[in-house]
């Protein structure tokens, strides 16, 4: 799913919402996972100089899951560290989105090269 | 005999024939929306475009359709375009009109030059082309109108998305529904301290029931009116803060502590009418009772 502009981001958080009710997720962990994918498609969009996102509900055995991956091409994140801690932002923002993205998941990975691009990985489970 | 002035023949010669089979080959159409458009108008635009192209042909050929002589087509094509695309009709049967021409021309043309193959070819060629480039020009206006459909809608959403309601003397409430981008979230933040320097208000609710997704932007945007609010010398209250809104707000790190927040409309009510010194009862039983 390609995200490129304000209304993407939109359109993405509707995907996401039916896919978590798809998979039996409660009304908080709903709001959870879309609010997340909220955050880091924005971050593709204001840092990322756009990008896609790919979207793969889990099943292991009675536990279900969303794994959700966030990919740019764009200038990547020199100090992740730094990026992930609260209040720290390069542009306007309040400097929760990516730390509370990981808040908010059951598992994050994100791996960032400068000058090659980002790709953050969320998992909530059920 | 040049190309443009055989087919002008053509189409002058056997107007009647050509109209007939074409009205016939769009009736018989799989696409013609019998239940959106009636015979008569059908008849009557494809005679106007016949007569037009056939015009259009004799003085500008079939080379250049940016030239002036196709301005009267173009524009006719552009009308019908318009009208069938907002009577419902899709975009292929819109340009079914056009294309249907194809059939009728061809089957005349080839009778014409029954003898000369090579030149039937080029002839058929030429009209190809034409309608081709016709078609894409009735797409194109087809489009052009939906464009500025959804785009008045869009105005007009926005407008008719941030009302601001009195709730009672020196209260104002703001319900908020649907998604908060920038756009929309300054326009709300105009209005609302629009509101509140008319009426003088001292608080001001803002309702997010209505919005699905709370992330960090909205909250900031949220923070921000209410900063807004603050320096006018009003009160904010934000409520609609449900349940699971709540928990993703605490796990997200933001921090609404310094605004105060309701669970619903009517507890942020409640409390704004205490602020105001105003009350609100049921009338008393035993004045019911006393007579």
């Amino acid at each position: 799913m390609a995200i490129r502009s304000p209304e993407d981001i939109v359109h993405m958080r509707r995907a996401v919402r039916e896919h978590a009710v798809r998979q039996g997720f409660s009304l908080v962990d709903q709001t959870k996972v879309v609010t997340a994918a909220s955050e880091l498609a924005r971050n593709i969009i204001n840092y990322g100089g756009g990008g896609e996102m790919i979207l793969q509900p889990l099943a292991e055995g009675v536990r279900k899951g969303l794994k959700l991956a966030f990919v740019d091409q764009g200038p990547g994140i020199p100090d992740i560290e730094l990026a992930l801690k609260d209040g720290y932002t390069t542009g306007g923002g309040m400097g929760l989105g990516l730390g509370g993205a990981k808040r908010l998941s059951s598992e994050f990975q994100i791996e960032s090269r400068v000058g090659g691009g980002t790709r953050v990985t969320i998992t909530r489970w059920k | 005999m040049k190309s443009s002035s055989r087919l002008a023949g053509v189409i002058k010669n056997h107007e009647k024939e050509i109209l007939a089979d074409w009205i016939k080959e769009q009736l018989a159409s799989t696409t013609l929306r019998g239940d959106l458009l009636k015979e008569s108008e059908l008849r009557e635009q494809s005679r106007a475009f016949l007569a037009a192209v056939q015009a259009a042909v004799q003085k500008g050929g079939t080379e250049d359709l940016a030239g002036p002589a196709w301005a009267d087509v173009k524009q006719l094509l552009a009308e019908i375009s318009r009208a069938r695309s907002l009577a419902g009709f899709s975009p292929s049967e819109t340009a079914t009109f056009v294309l249907s021409l194809k059939q009728p021309l061809f089957s005349r043309m080839t009778a014409e030059l029954k003898s000369n193959a090579a030149e039937l070819g080029e002839e058929l060629w030429s009209i190809t082309l034409l309608l081709d480039k016709l078609g894409l020009f009735t797409i194109e206006a087809y489009l052009k109108s939906r464009e500025s459909v959804i785009e008045r809608q869009q105005t007009e959403l926005l407008e008719l998305s941030t009302p601001v309601v009195e709730l009672w003397d020196d209260i104002v409430a703001l319900p908020l529904v649907g998604t908060l981008d920038s756009n929309r979230t300054q326009i709300v933040m105009e209005t609302l301290l629009q509101k509140i320097v008319q009426t003088g208000a001292s608080i001001a609710i803002i309702d997010i029931t209505g919005v699905p997704t709370v992330d960090t932007l909205v909250a900031q945007h949220l923070l921000k009116t209410v900063a807004a609010t603050r320096l006018m010398g009003a009160d904010c209250i934000i409520s609609g803060i449900r349940p699971q809104i709540a928990q993703t707000i605490v796990h997200l790190g933001v921090n609404l502590g310094e605004v105060t927040t309701k669970a619903s409309l009517a507890d942020a009510f409640q409390v704004a009418l205490k602020r105001t010194g105003a009350t609100i009862g049921k009338a008393k039983a035993e004045a019911a009772g006393a007579v």
